[in-house]
């Protein structure tokens, strides 16, 4: 029942650590996901679960098999798709594939047969004979998902699937996606830093920042730990009364007043709306703006690292220039 | 535990790519096509000391620029793995259910097989500019000459490629490990001329026996026995191909 397993698995790099004692289930049949900004671990987690580095500590079982032990039988039960392209442009798509098929072993019939119906699958079949020099971002792409399962992996690593895309093309690979998990029955394991992409594909959620799972969890149920929906009022005059009585509500959970907005967290937020103005238009507050929405996973994170996604990207990008600045000055 | 469909696989990707790419092809050869020229023209009348007496110039010169040729194109084919580095394929290789010996045995006998078709090519073009081989088996005898002169630099190559992080540092090796080898193996001149001390060292270059040997079959002349050039070639080329293997084994592919 189990398709993947680790246990404290760390791996440190001249003395940082990449990835921090983590420890997960991913049941068979699920699209598990790996949501996290970049520099989080995903990639060497992957990189880990899939033979390519060896961990400094821990252990894991991909489909049974050690990582460290039985690599080989690893190796012929997964597929992955790297999040950087790792094509041949000197061959063809269709030669891409085979040169893969063949290195799994898979014999001229069974072989033929399936490069046509993933060709098929991910939209490429006429584009099979074309150079993949001469192919776009989004076909590269499809490629490589057609190639993670031709030989029907148990296990599907994809590693930023969609990165780079347009929404259009991203769209499209989320329903291929959908449709290897569902249709085929294959485990897989995603990695992104799109928000939208981890809500809309995957079954469970693990959230990692610096190295750590910091929340696991369906992503309903992660939006649920904030305790409902956010209502954001703009407000106007002296709000005193006006949050003194909300204080007293039982139904806010938990509410925060910054400048002029305030931000309730409330269960079955639309019903609760009219009843929180009328309470301010008795208080006297006047409401300039009243905004109602369901919490996202970018809630989510902010609830678990205090950070949105975009500002660890940024401060880590200042933390390398600052890195790189010193580096250079010597 | 060798994988023969996999070394066929990653030697058949090897002809794929070298038929596809004759721009490749034709700048690779066009190096030694202007030594030959060149060289063999400019100095083809000239007495170079300590040469055998009867041996022209362009006998002399095309042994050494096959064994050229050789060397190029095998580090070039041992360092290809760089260029798998920097596109992301090495670790669709790397990732496969096949054992690291394998891919290093079809990397060698693809890189091979395309770096002899380059030196039957350039042979081949010696012989309209007027060479002469002694014999029809002799031709066969230099193929021997130029697998192992190939393997052992395609074996060196893959050294140098695990040992390396990306690209950036080809071009030095091609010019202070590439053209010192060539140089120092006595292709374009004989090593006797050489100051004793650089001499000893040449005979520490592998391509000095490859070249030597192919002098020995192609006219007949050499300055070690053919055997003796023969045996320390297949000494040279078992360490290299061990070597780079092992190191290529070591080597990280992310």
């Amino acid at each position: 029942m189990v398709a993947i397993e680790v246990k404290n698995l760390t791996k440190m790099f001249n003395g940082f650590t990449a990835v921090d004692n983590i420890s997960f289930k991913v049941k068979k049949g699920e699209l598990f996901g790996l949501l996290g900004p970049n520099g989080a671990g995903k990639t060497t987690t992957i990189n880990m679960l899939s033979t390519l580095l060896n961990p400094s500590s821990g252990h894991a079982k991909v489909s049974g098999y050690d990582i460290i032990k039985e690599r080989e039988k690893v190796r012929r039960s997964i597929g992955i798709v790297f999040q950087e392209p790792a094509l041949d442009n000197r061959l063809t798509g269709k030669e891409n594939l085979e040169f893969h098929a063949m290195l799994y072993g898979m014999n001229k019939k069974e072989r033929n047969r399936r490069i046509k119906e993933v060709l098929e699958l991910v939209g490429l079949s006429d584009k099979a004979n074309v150079l993949v020099g001469n192919y776009s971002g989004g076909m590269k792409r499809r490629l490589e998902i057609a190639r993670g399962f031709i030989h029907r992996p148990k296990v599907l690593f994809l590693d930023e699937p969609t990165l780079g895309l347009d929404a259009q093309t991203r769209r499209h690979i989320w329903d291929y996606i959908r449709k290897l998990n569902k249709e085929n029955k294959i485990t897989i394991i995603l990695t992104t830093h799109y928000m939208e992409e981890a809500d809309y594909l995957c079954d469970r959620i693990g959230i990692i920042d610096h190295g750590k799972i910091i929340a696991m969890d369906t992503p309903n149920r992660l939006k649920d730990k904030l305790g409902g929906d956010i209502i954001i009022l703009e407000l106007e005059g002296n709000a005193d009364k006006f949050m003194n009585a909300i204080n007293k509500l039982k139904f806010v959970n938990s509410f925060k007043k910054h400048d002029s907005k305030l931000t309730l967290m409330v269960k079955k937020g639309e019903k609760r709306l009219p009843e929180i103005i009328s309470i301010a238009q008795k208080k006297g507050v006047g409401i300039i703006s009243a905004t109602l929405h369901k919490p996202s996973l970018e809630n989510v994170f902010l609830h678990f690292t205090g950070k949105t996604i975009r500002e660890k990207e940024a401060s880590q990008k200042e933390k390398f220039m600052e890195f790189a600045k010193r580096r250079f000055r010597r | 535990m060798i994988n023969a469909i996999a070394i066929y696989v990653l030697w058949l990707r090897e002809m794929k790519r070298f038929v596809r790419a004759k721009s490749r092809v034709i700048g690779t050869l066009a190096m030694p096509i202007f030594f030959l020229a060149f060289l063999g023209m400019g100095l083809g009348n000239i007495n170079i000391p300590s040469m055998a007496k009867d041996v022209e110039y362009i006998h002399f010169l095309v042994p050494g620029i096959v064994g050229m040729t050789m060397l190029f194109t095998s580090m070039f084919a041992g360092m290809s793995v760089l260029w798998d580095k920097e596109f992301g394929f090495l670790k669709e290789i790397m990732v496969a259910p096949v054992n690291r010996v394998s891919i290093v045995i079809g990397r060698i006998i693809g890189g091979a097989t395309t770096s002899i078709f380059q030196g039957i090519l350039i042979l081949g073009i010696s012989i309209l500019m007027g060479f002469k081989i002694v014999s029809i088996p002799a031709f066969f005898s230099s193929i021997v000459f130029m697998l192992l002169i190939s393997s052992t630099f395609i074996g060196l190559g893959l050294i140098f490629a695990s040992k390396m992080k990306d690209i950036q540092g080809f071009g030095m090796i091609t010019n202070f490990v590439i053209f010192p080898l060539f140089f120092l193996s006595g292709a374009l001149y004989p090593l006797e001329n050489l100051p004793v001390w650089i001499r000893y060292i040449s005979y520490l270059d592998p391509l000095t026996y490859g070249v030597d040997g192919l002098r020995g079959v192609l006219i007949g002349v050499s300055s070690f026995p053919v055997l003796l050039n023969f045996a320390i070639l297949v000494g040279f080329s078992s360490i290299m191909v061990f070597l780079g293997a092992y190191f290529f084994e070591k080597s990280e592919s992310v």
